[in-house]
């Protein structure tokens, strides 16, 4: 039997709705409905279905997709055994038998032939075949499937097919307006209000330049690496540098730009 | 010699005089004067070298003015430079008067004091008077190679010219600038004379490249994406020109086409050329933010430069709330007028008295005193304490200013100027609606004429730099390629072809089906897999039962095997292509042409049928003006009748310049999205061009250009039909090339390589 008590978040996780979306995931629960969730990296995604898992009491599954992802990391295969072959599950199917919400993770990342698996069970039938084990899972009651995917790569290749996004509801997530990321700075460092609201300044400044040389904008998550480091004592212009400008880009033009941003932002 | 010897108002002046033993009545008419200047700013020592160097140039039989600009300008130079530069300099008056360039001595002279308090030193002085003899040395014509008999056309100019171009350049950029006219005007008198007095478009090229301070075309980006980043901006930035007009500096502004700012910016006051340029570009976001526009009849001049002083401030005040770190630029970069340094008696201080409160109104540590000011201070802070005023409000304080402080000195025409230029600021015409000079009704008496120019028969041309190996550097747009569309003839003429080498194109059917991808290869062997291997799992069980350590590798995957190659071949239409072949087919008179056809057909049908995206490009030149680069097949295009239809009227003629040709098909091939990118070159001669007479320059440009499209992940290949080609064809292309000494034969060699190649 399998212990759904690990699956479960225990503690509430931080989370500062920007919306109604607490409401509208609840009611998309309460109707098994699957869920995706874009929005571009480091915008809170990941933390809103932790939240939401936090907060519906059920266990969470987290799948990373990837490219050498398979369909076998998906639903299980046979391992190799004393007796002979042994069957193990994979997280899909694991969710689907215990009821979790079943969250896959930047599910572009995996190719297409993989991501055709979770269809059976993301419409009237949620059922999922295990075609080469012989058995079809019913899935649990509770069982419910999100997706998350970042619509930034745009990429020919990197898209789902009609096909599987038609089997989803959808939210929209973009980062925080100015006054709000302030607040969720704040609170997850507690960082000063001040430094906060320049904080946002820069990441408004990264974040017009998307497209113009920044594939994705200065994430949410990045701002609070920047506090994080601040509150440890390290100087803002070199703490935003460090965790503002650097990751994000190698290109010296931009490099330059932001690192003036920030010296224009710091007097 | 004297006939009447000159009197002089003081008695050693006389002795001076005898020293110099010059008989020019124009030179004693200033020679007192001059002597006096040279005694403030010379040496005793230095006096008596002057007056000595001064005497050899009377006597060179020049003419007066040699030794009159020398005496004028010497002191000043020498004072700017060190005494020690005349040895130097009197070393290349000797040189020069040896050849046949005396012309030259009188620009040399008079030049002299702005170019030394340039330089600043003997060193870079001695440098200098190097550049300018190696400059005559290498221009001065000589017949029969013997004897110089014909005066460098380009020097005179350049002395001329140097006190401009060394407020642009550092000495090693004029070295680079001389050293290129020199090496290409060398033929040319009329070209070079153009060249060094800055009226050709290359000259002026060169100078924009070697100019010194931040150039605007090195941080273009960088101010696109500073607008955007900071302030959500994405005007267009134009340039104007600043280096060839030294009395009236053009000022930043914008209008409706775009912000117009300098083409470079020296470091200044402890701020880099680039924070220069984000700071006008700062200020003028700030006018496009805040302010309105004003109706410019309702105020007298004066009111409307107090109202631009104040509005300038507002908006710079308000960028500073939202930039915090723009204060230090800005108070670097305003001037700091000294109280009463302006004197009301004599100058018009409005211009003055302006600038301080400008400066007091960004700076609170300013320092003055005065009680208008201070009362206008604290007025313009209220305004703004609440929100951002407008240019209204600002205008009140501003008028209400000039009349309070008004004086009647205002009216003179002796403006004081120092320390009140902001230089950063725009010109505010923004800020200004003029009524009087009325645009309704020139509205609709204005003509609209439709321009209906003549049709041009081609595209604008596209400009490529050339690389020059002899100084390493580019030559700034040197070339012009115009693209056009092939011509078109009979398409059934390929088809014809086609079907001569059916045998042939069999064969090629076959290597090529071989080639296509096929999307899905299996992957055994695997520790994690996606499926289980049966085969090796049961092997493995049989292993484990009967005690043997079984293999772990029993699972297998699959992996796509795509094949994403993006191809251009460039074909070399110059005139020797039209050269029969020998040892073709018995009886026949093919060209080179014709086989280059037939090839070419046969690779685009085999490549069609592959699926690979190809395009077919052929380029001829006929001097650096006119290089024609024409598309016969481009990557969306089907390989079908108009493809052939072009391909039928392939025609050669004129030269090959090539490094243009693969720059531009770089730019196209480039933008194909393709894991691979080939380009193909099929020529058959060196690169050469008729106005080019050092064959080794377009091979050395050729082998920048295959540099240039390496570091673009363009990987090159060339099929060259010149059997002594390999000396010069591994130097452009290193070993990524093929000579194919059978010319005949090329049909068949030409898809076998290409698939060498793309396996």
């Amino acid at each position: 039997m399998i212990n759904s008590e690990q699956y479960l978040v225990h503690k509430e996780p931080y989370y500062q709705p920007q919306g109604n979306e607490v409401t509208l995931f609840e009611a998309a629960y309460g109707a098994r409905l699957p869920v995706m969730v874009k929005g571009p990296t480091g915008c809170g995604k990941s933390r809103f279905v932790e939240f939401m898992a936090w907060k519906l009491r059920r266990p969470l599954i987290t799948v990373a997709c990837n490219e050498d992802m398979t369909a076998s990391d998906l639903v299980g295969r046979y391992l190799l055994d004393a007796g002979g072959t042994r069957w193990l599950d994979g997280p899909l199917t694991t969710a689907a038998r215990i009821g979790a919400i079943c969250y896959l993770d930047e599910i572009v990342e995996a190719r297409q032939d993989t991501t055709v698996v979770i269809h059976p069970l993301t419409d009237h039938r949620r059922t999922l075949p295990l075609d080469k084990k012989g058995e079809l899972v019913a899935a649990h009651p509770d069982f419910q499937l999100v997706i998350s995917y970042n619509p930034g790569y745009q990429s020919l290749l990197k898209d789902l097919k009609q096909s599987t996004k038609q089997r989803f509801t959808g939210f929209d997530f973009d980062y925080p307006e100015a006054d709000l990321e302030a607040d969720i700075l704040g609170r997850e460092t507690g960082i000063a209000r001040d430094i906060a609201v320049q904080l946002t300044k820069i990441g408004a400044a990264g974040r017009r330049l998307k497209g113009h040389g920044l594939d994705e904008g200065i994430s949410t998550r990045l701002l609070v690496y920047a506090a994080t480091l601040i509150q440890h004592g390290v100087g803002a212009r070199d703490a935003c540098r460090m965790a503002l400008v650097r990751p994000i880009t190698d290109d010296p033009d931009i490099r330059q730009t932001l690192d003036h941003a920030i010296d224009a932002t710091f007097a | 010699m004297a006939a009447t010897a000159p009197v002089f108002q003081h008695a050693p002046t006389e002795v001076y005089w005898t020293a110099l033993d010059c008989g020019f009545p124009q030179v004693a008419e200033v020679f007192e004067a001059c002597l006096l200047d040279a005694q403030a700013r010379l040496s005793s020592k230095g006096v008596d070298a002057y007056i000595d160097a001064a005497r050899t140039l009377g006597k060179l039989g020049r003419g007066v003015e040699p030794v009159l600009a020398f005496l004028e300008s010497w002191p000043a130079a020498a004072e700017a430079a060190g005494e020690g530069a005349l040895p130097a300099l009197m070393e290349l008056v000797r040189a020069i008067q040896k050849s046949p360039n005396g012309k030259a001595l009188a620009p040399l002279m008079q030049t002299l004091a702005p170019v030394a308090s340039r330089l600043k030193s003997v060193e870079l002085t001695a440098r200098y008077i190097a550049i300018a003899r190696d400059l005559m040395e290498r221009t001065t014509g000589s017949i029969h190679g013997f004897q110089q008999t014909q005066p460098s056309p380009g020097l005179p100019e350049f002395f001329t010219q140097a006190p401009l171009l060394l407020a642009q350049m550092t000495l090693t950029g004029l070295a680079h600038w001389v050293d290129y006219g020199v090496r290409n005007t060398r033929h040319h008198p009329e070209r070079q004379q153009e060249f060094f007095s800055l009226n050709s478009a290359d000259s002026r090229a060169v100078l924009q490249r070697e100019r010194h301070g931040t150039l605007f075309l090195s941080v273009e980006r960088q101010l696109d994406l500073y607008l955007r980043a900071l302030w959500g901006d994405s005007e267009h930035l134009i340039p104007y020109s600043t280096a060839f007009d030294e009395l009236r500096q053009p000022v930043p502004y914008y209008d409706h086409l775009g912000l117009r700012v300098p083409d470079a910016q020296e470091d200044a006051r402890g701020v880099s050329g680039i924070d220069r340029y984000r700071v006008i570009l700062a200020h003028m976001v700030g006018h496009r933010r805040w302010t309105k526009p004003l109706i410019a009849d309702n105020y007298s001049p004066f009111q409307r430069m107090a109202i631009e002083f104040f509005e300038d401030c507002r908006v710079e005040t308000l960028l500073m709330r939202e930039y915090p770190g723009l204060r230090r630029l800005f108070l670097a970069l305003h001037p700091h007028p000294v109280a009463g340094a302006c004197d009301p008696e004599k100058a018009s201080c409005l211009r003055h008295r302006l600038a301080m409160i400008s400066r007091a109104l960004l700076d609170s540590a300013h320092g003055y005193t005065d009680p208008h000011l201070m009362e206008f201070v604290a007025r313009f802070h209220a305004v703004l304490a609440h929100g951002t005023a407008s240019t209204r409000e600002i205008a009140d304080i501003a008028l209400a200013y000039v009349t309070r402080t008004r004086r009647q000195s205002d009216q003179l025409a002796n403006v004081y100027f120092d320390d009140t230029v902001v230089d950063y600021r725009d010109d505010n015409r923004q800020m200004w609606q003029f009524i009087e000079e009325g645009d309704e009704e020139e509205a609709f008496d204005q003509e609209r004429k439709a321009e209906f120019k003549d049709e041009p028969d081609r595209l604008p041309p596209r400009h490529y730099p050339e690389w020059d190996y002899q100084s390493q550097s580019y030559r700034p747009d040197w070339v012009s390629v115009y693209e056009t569309l092939h011509a078109s003839g009979d398409a059934s003429d390929i088809d014809g072809l086609l079907l001569k080498h059916a045998a042939l194109a069999k064969q090629l059917k076959r290597l090529f089906d071989l080639l296509k991808p096929q999307d899905k290869v299996r992957l055994r062997y695997q520790e994690e897999g996606s499926e289980l291997d049966l085969d090796i799992a049961l092997r493995s069980l049989i292993d484990f039962k009967s005690g043997v350590t079984p293999d772990p590798r029993i699972n297998m995957s699959h992996r796509t095997n795509g094949r994403d190659i993006a191809v251009l071949l460039l074909l070399d239409l110059s005139a020797s292509l039209n050269d029969t072949v020998a040892g073709g087919v018995p009886g026949s008179q093919q060209s080179i042409l014709q086989l280059s056809q037939e090839a070419v057909s046969l690779l685009a049908w085999a490549v069609d049928t592959l699926g690979d995206p190809l395009a077919i490009a052929g380029f001829h030149s006929n001097t650096r003006h006119d290089v024609r680069y024409q598309h016969i097949k481009g990557y969306s295009e089907k390989w079908g009748d108009p493809v052939k239809a072009r391909l039928a009227a392939l025609d050669a003629g004129y030269s090959t310049r090539m490094g243009a040709a693969l720059r531009h098909a770089g730019h196209y091939l480039e933008t194909q999205k393709a894991d691979k990118k080939l380009m193909l070159i099929l020529t058959d001669g060196e690169p050469a061009d008729v106005d080019t007479a050092d064959e080794r320059t377009l091979i050395e440009d050729a082998r920048q250009a295959v540099k240039e499209l390496d570091t673009r992940n363009i990987y090159t290949h060339c099929i060259n039909l010149d059997p002594r080609a390999d000396e010069y064809v591994s130097q452009i292309f290193g070993h990524r090339y093929t000579v194919i000494d059978n010319i005949a034969r090329l049909p068949e060699r030409l898809p076998q390589l290409f698939v060498a190649l793309t396996k």
